[in-house]
């Protein structure tokens, strides 16, 4: 695998995680979340700090990301869950706004410029970077999938189902709409948490840019294009739109332009994404899965 | 004071503006319950539209009628294929479908027209007026006549015609309205007319003042004007209209005044989550 193949697969891996922490939030509790980068934000810098002005490792401060990240889900969450769908989608977009602007204004958090000089993960004394970091954050995106795997399978998620699918009914069977939507949000929050503690110590620096609005749209996009609550279309989406740019190439200009009529005849035609539960391509493979639920 | 005034005015322009662009998507939440962030879309191509037409003919009157004419049929064109058909579908889905259209359209302005800034080299034939020892510029005299217009205008359609007792019973009750011998898809198909216009008349307006047309000037508007529905009340327009005046001002004299490390842009939402903490349903709105 030449090294420019091991840089897009690593990115679209922890993407990946990301979108994966969405598919929790918008697929699984029927959650409309427009502000996901601004988490992934929140992983990557308290990745970033901890690493750089407390000295961790990344293994120490991982559990720490995850939980700050989880934490900053539930604290934002509290009030945006309570308030009807059409504010949660503009809330998130604030959320996304505002966290940006203090990533980029604050100097603690290294304003404008970003932070550098995170350091490497280091593993039994061995600098993780190239396939090494490739494998690691394959091996955490399968620990993501797994517990989407299992979240679908829980009870917790058949209460989340009974959320989105009709959220009166729901709560007339004793399930607190407030409680499991705030459990899909930290969950997927603290995935986001995970995906940029992972992008921070890649990149090895990380500016406010790189966790701005339209990101949250790719997010979105990828999900989307993927299969909204299914378990393998965050990865199948991160994978075709992280592959896209790379054989447009070409027509760079017109990539963009491209990239979002795409994301448009997808949505107009297919809202399902490719693997839904009404799409083309499922109708296609359907006899090659027989017996595979979801 | 002297300062202060000044302040205020570009201020107050600066909200009559969003004004017009807020307009469009409070109606249309009224009637269709979508959040049309396309609709900053529109506004930039009522800009690209005014000024190739102004270009072509020189004529003003030519570039606002034309382009409110190409921007009244993109929005219809956005209503039906893509808002009408994803009805049936959750809120986010035509939303995302509308960030899509947004971002299609600025790429296809970026494409056509070229990523560079124009300049609009037209002037509105308003006078220079002083009020006191206070100058108000021909430029923000016709922002401030052209907005009270349109909401005169606006007005007067809502509360004083058939149309608008029709508008009005169809945003409260699509249903209902429907059973009283009222077409509902023709209602949400005027109010795309009307709110489409309005925003190529605020996207010449911004066009000529900045003295700047380019393919992302929608952007900001489009996530602000969200965070002022929500203030003003989910469909209220004078709720819209209110919250669109007192941001424009609080932006301009927050910045010229008090020291605050966020960018003005940022301030529209933190407005918006402290009037969801104080009154959930937005200035104007009802509790429905």
């Amino acid at each position: 695998m030449s090294a420019y193949a091991t840089t897009i697969a690593t990115m679209i891996t922890i993407q990946a995680i990301a979108v994966c922490g969405l598919n929790v939030i918008v697929g699984y509790a029927g959650q409309i979340s427009l502000g996901h980068a601004a988490f992934v934000g929140i992983g990557a810098y308290a990745a970033a700090l901890l690493a750089t002005k407390a000295g961790l490792s990344f293994w120490l401060g991982l559990p720490l990301v995850i939980f700050v990240s989880g934490l900053i889900g539930l604290l934002l969450g509290l009030p945006s869950i309570r308030v009807r769908e059409d504010f949660l989608a503009i809330t998130t977009i604030g959320i996304n706004f505002i966290v940006e602007a203090l990533f980029r204004y604050v100097p603690f958090f290294g304003g404008a410029l970003g932070l550098g000089g995170i350091p490497r993960i280091i593993f039994f004394g061995i600098r993780i970077k190239g396939q090494a970091f490739l494998l690691l954050s394959a091996g955490f995106l399968a620990i993501c999938m797994l517990l989407s795997w299992w979240l679908t399978r829980s009870w917790a998620s058949l209460a989340c189902y009974a959320i989105r699918e009709d959220e009166s009914a729901a709560s007339t069977l004793g399930i607190s709409p407030v409680r499991f939507k705030l459990f899909a949000f930290v969950i997927g929050t603290a995935m986001a948490g995970l995906s940029g503690s992972l992008y921070a110590h890649y990149m090895q620096f990380i500016s406010p840019g790189d966790f701005s609005f339209p990101v949250s749209v790719g997010f979105l996009s990828m999900l989307v294009l993927g299969g909204m609550g299914t378990l393998w279309g965050p990865l199948v989406g991160t994978i075709i739109l992280g592959i896209l740019p790379e054989v447009f190439r070409p027509l760079v200009d017109y990539r963009v332009f491209l990239y979002t009529l795409l994301l448009l005849l997808m949505i107009r035609f297919q809202p399902g994404g490719l693997l839904g539960r009404e799409s083309a391509a499922r109708r296609v493979l359907a006899p090659l899965f027989r017996g595979g639920r979801r | 004071m002297q300062l202060f005034l000044e302040q205020l005015l570009n201020g107050l322009a600066m909200g009559s503006i969003y004004a017009l662009v807020t307009l469009g998507l409070a109606l249309v939440y009224g009637v269709m319950r979508i959040l049309h962030v396309a609709h900053a879309a529109v506004f930039t191509i009522g800009a690209y539209a005014g000024l190739y037409l102004f270009g072509a003919t020189g004529s003003l009157v030519v570039a606002f009628l034309g382009s409110m004419a190409i921007c009244a049929a993109v929005g219809v064109i956005i209503e039906r294929f893509l808002y009408f058909p994803l009805l049936k579908y959750p809120p986010f889905v035509p939303l995302i479908g509308s960030i899509a259209v947004l971002l299609s359209i600025e790429e296809a302005a970026r494409l056509v027209a070229g990523p560079y800034i124009l300049t609009f080299p037209a002037k509105l034939p308003f006078p220079n007026v002083y009020v006191g020892a206070t100058q108000i510029s021909s430029g923000l005299l016709a922002i401030y006549v052209i907005t009270a217009a349109v909401l005169l205008v606006l007005w007067y359609i809502t509360t004083r015609t058939e149309l608008g007792l029709a508008m009005r019973a169809a945003s409260q009750d699509a249903l209902i309205a429907g059973t009283m011998g009222i077409n509902s898809h023709a209602i949400i198909t005027i109010t795309f007319v009307m709110g489409s216009a309005i925003a190529a008349i605020a996207g010449i307006l911004v066009g000529i003042y900045y003295n700047q047309v380019y393919p992302t000037m929608g952007t900001v508007p489009a996530y602000k004007t969200l965070a002022l529905i929500v203030v003003g009340g989910l469909g209220s327009v004078p709720g819209a209209v209110i919250a669109s005046l007192t941001l424009g001002m609080a932006e301009t004299l927050l910045i010229g005044y008090a020291n605050i490390p966020l960018p003005r842009d940022a301030l529209a939402f933190i407005a918006m989550i402290g009037v969801l903490v104080w009154r959930s349903e937005g200035l104007l709105g009802s509790s429905r």
